[in-house]
């Protein structure tokens, strides 16, 4: 196999000071987590990249795969290694070429001689390598400046390491690195997507889910639970809090004026998410509010539902479009499993003209003349948590059909 | 009995056919409904649906379940053409396509659209120049045929996919239904098709089945509008059962794409080699560079029904260049295109082979062929 190690560059990461260590730590662990189904890897952290050693091709194309989800990347490339021989040096350098023959292409070579002890100097060597490729692909020029291809040589104390591709990843922050928050996962396109932004920024996740039934169905519930799935391959596993909210749900209907019905459902909401958050010791509550598109996010919505806590309220989706929200959505994979059409607790019970600004204290004075507290505890008592991936191996149980 | 008739339709395998029997038996909910055994029902469908994307290399969401090649080609044509009017009206194919597509073109140029039809040189194969020639700013729409199905000529894809992409805008429509399982065809960035159309029983699956997929989100228009089942483009209750063998005949195909090609190729190049010891007598159209598994070729000044009849007689299932126009009495309009010597053009005959024939097979044609020859031309 020609390639060795799969080189990794830190992206922000590398802006960081005294704690950097300790994102790298936690790169290197969800790298590790999320290769954990193709056994264990060799990683190597140095202060400024990360090297995942290869054992076979199958390893490599996984990785190549799915290494651009994971957060905390800038950039990777795959290097092959070979012996500190000027003539293997040419000959691993045209298998690598090889990958571009059908095109015409500029290229340079960039060459680092860390290996002081090495017998060429730099100049030589690029010139016996670059004048080697030349000789050998028609398809190839030179162009120093602004090359299609950049073939970059390092002649290091154990080995020559030779890499061409630098391939984009994820960017942002590694997941855990920013301590843990709760999501709030309704089943339609937006909280999945403010859940993936989210964990960008190095936020572990946990989620929390609102059941009614019999008004909404196992299907319903099942579609949460697989947006939770889709949401672990960025990076981390991710809990899924499933709240029995039938009998607060329908307390409120019946004590409630209906113009009042969804405020106040969303305030038992945060109450019932914010016990949860003390009870896992996260830190912040992540809806995927985003303002003005439907009635409880208009500002006088927010301020209502918010009143109940002082936990910080992440709504990284606030001043987004629909439009932007469902492209992310799309390209995260959480769009296909969100317009399942399963209805969900906060469509069962819509009031035909909820207020979209809603007076607090007329909302407080409904509300303090029902006792909603031990419901709430119940409700977080009785909670079922659910962790994601599942650790069952998930049997294709059509695939004698197919 | 030899059946050499597989361009024309093939035998259903006994697993696709399993397959089709098992779902209509324990899978016959509604994909759509919203109770669990229809849940069930659609998780069924969806993985027929991954599993045919994977093999296209595309999103299973651009793969969409059609009746057939017919189907599925008329859905590209008139869904592009129509969704794209505002950009332009110019639309080509080639002189040689199918039916369901010549016929489609036809009834767009009524509704004034303006349609280049490509021409072929004596193999069969357009030339990419005059398709970077003919393509302009309003062109919307090309459609090509990966392989011809009444003589076997292949299509550059790759090449004229490149020219299409880089020249225009228009979307690269390629009727893949000869193809599929013979060659390799699949989306593959601009070097490739936008939309692929595909016929599951030529490919040893049911007849009426068939896919439409794409390679990316196209403006299209839906080709029957209804329930919105198929992402809003083909209503209608989906025919779980006919996907799921669909899935289960293009796997089979694609798997073992490789050893049929190699297979037929053999077969293909032995007949070619075969028909020349007949001399100025046979007229070879096939070539050995077109697909493997499709032979056509003429006895001088003698009609294909002729023929055909005395190799039925000795148990040879063959046909007339195509099975879609052989009961037409007129010249096909592949044989006319292809500028055939008029000794030659009302006698075409087409071999077809299928995953199911055998060496022997190929054997045993060559000593019947010899008694028909005999019989008829006394060689």
């Amino acid at each position: 196999m020609l390639w060795k190690e799969i080189l990794i560059r830190y992206g922000e990461l590398t802006t960081k000071g005294r704690n950097r260590k300790d994102f790298i730590h936690q790169l290197k662990h969800n790298i590790k987590y999320i290769f954990s189904d193709i056994g264990s890897l060799t990683i190597r952290s140095e202060r400024d990249r990360m090297h995942i050693e290869l054992e076979n091709e199958e390893q490599f194309e996984k990785i190549v795969e799915r290494l651009p989800r994971v957060f905390g990347i800038q950039s990777f490339s795959p290097v092959a290694m070979c012996e500190k021989d000027l003539g293997v040096i040419q000959q691993t350098a045209q298998k690598i070429m090889d990958r571009y023959k059908d095109k015409s292409i500029t290229f340079k070579v960039e060459v680092h001689r860390s290996d002081k002890s090495f017998p060429y100097q730099t100049y030589d060597i690029q010139k016996a390598v670059g004048g080697f490729l030349l000789k050998h692909n028609p398809n190839l020029s030179v162009d120093v400046k602004n090359p299609d291809v950049e073939l970059r040589v390092e002649i290091r104390k154990e080995a020559a390491y030779l890499m061409s591709e630098i391939i984009y990843g994820a960017a942002g922050m590694p997941v855990g690195s920013n301590g843990r928050s709760l999501l709030l996962l309704s089943g339609g396109i937006d909280s999945p997507v403010a859940g993936y932004l989210m964990m960008k920024r190095g936020v572990r996740i946990d989620a929390i889910h609102f059941f009614s039934p019999p008004y909404t169905s196992e299907q319903s519930l099942q579609k949460v639970k697989d947006l939770a799935n889709e949401l672990t391959k960025f990076g981390s596993s991710i809990r899924l809090h499933v709240i029995p909210f039938t009998e607060l749900q329908v307390l409120i209907k019946d004590t409630v004026p209906a113009e009042m019905l969804m405020t106040t459902t969303r305030r038992m909401m945060m109450k019932i998410a914010d016990r949860v958050r003390e009870e896992i010791g996260a830190l912040g509550l992540v809806t995927g509010e985003s303002l003005g598109q439907v009635a409880s996010q208009t500002l006088e919505s927010l301020t209502a539902i918010n009143a109940v806590t002082n936990t910080p309220i992440l709504r990284p989706l606030l001043s987004f479009d629909k439009l932007e929200i469902i492209d992310i959505a799309q390209q995260i994979g959480t769009y296909e499993i969100s317009i399942k059409p399963y209805e969900d607790c906060c469509t069962i019970f819509t009031p035909a003209n909820p207020k979209t600004r809603p007076k607090l204290e007329r909302v407080t004075h409904f509300e303090s003349q029902v006792d909603f507290d031990e419901y709430i505890e119940r409700a977080v008592k009785n909670r079922e948590v659910y962790t994601f991936p599942e650790k069952r191996i998930a049997e294709n149980k059509f695939k004698h059909l197919l | 009995m030899i059946y050499f008739d597989n361009s024309a339709t093939t035998k259903a395998h006994d697993e696709v056919l399993q397959t089709f029997v098992e779902v209509n038996k324990n899978y016959y909910a509604n994909p759509a409904s919203i109770h669990a055994f229809g849940v069930e029902v659609n998780e069924l469908l969806d993985a027929a649906r991954s599993q045919i994307a994977s093999i296209f290399n595309t999103k299973p969401e651009y793969v969409l379940f059609t009746s057939g090649g017919t189907e599925s080609n008329n859905f590209a044509i008139f869904g592009v053409a129509k969704a794209n009017q505002h950009i332009g009206k110019h639309i080509i194919t080639t002189e040689i396509e199918h039916a369901s597509v010549l016929e489609a073109y036809k009834s767009l140029e009524k509704e004034g659209y303006e349609v280049d039809y490509l021409s072929v040189n004596k193999n069969g194969v357009i030339s990419l120049d005059e398709l970077r020639e003919k393509l302009r700013k309003d062109t919307i729409l090309v459609t090509m045929m990966h392989v011809n199905n009444e003589m076997g000529a292949i299509q550059p894809i790759e090449e004229a996919a490149k020219i299409i992409h880089e020249h225009s805008r228009a979307i690269f429509h390629v009727d893949a239904v000869q193809s599929f399982g013979k060659l390799n065809i699949q989306f593959n960035g601009e070097a490739g098709p936008d939309i692929i159309s595909i016929s599951g029983h030529k490919i040893h699956g049911l007849k009426g089945t068939g896919i439409i997929a794409f390679q990316r989100k196209l403006n299209i228009v839906p080709y029957i509008v209804g329930g919105g089942q198929e992402f809003g483009l083909r209503s209608g209750t989906v025919a779980v059962p006919q996907a799921v063998a669909l899935a289960k005949a293009c796997r089979i195909a694609f798997e073992n794409l490789q050893e049929n090609h190699g297979k037929f190729t053999k077969w293909r190049d032995d007949l070619i080699d075969y028909f020349k010891t007949f001399g100025n007598h046979i007229y070879i159209l096939s070539s050995k560079e077109g697909a493997p598994h499709i032979l056509s070729f003429s006895i001088r000044d003698l009609k294909g029904e002729v023929i055909i009849n005395a190799l039925q007689k000795r148990g040879v299932i063959v046909s007339t260049s195509s099975a879609c126009s052989s009961k037409q009495k007129k010249t096909s309009h592949v044989v006319e295109a292809l500028k055939v010597d008029p000794h030659f053009k009302e006698g075409v005959i087409r071999i077809s082979f299928g995953a199911k024939n055998t060496e022997e097979e190929i054997e045993q044609f060559k000593a019947i062929f010899k008694d028909v020859m005999k019989e008829l031309k006394g060689v």
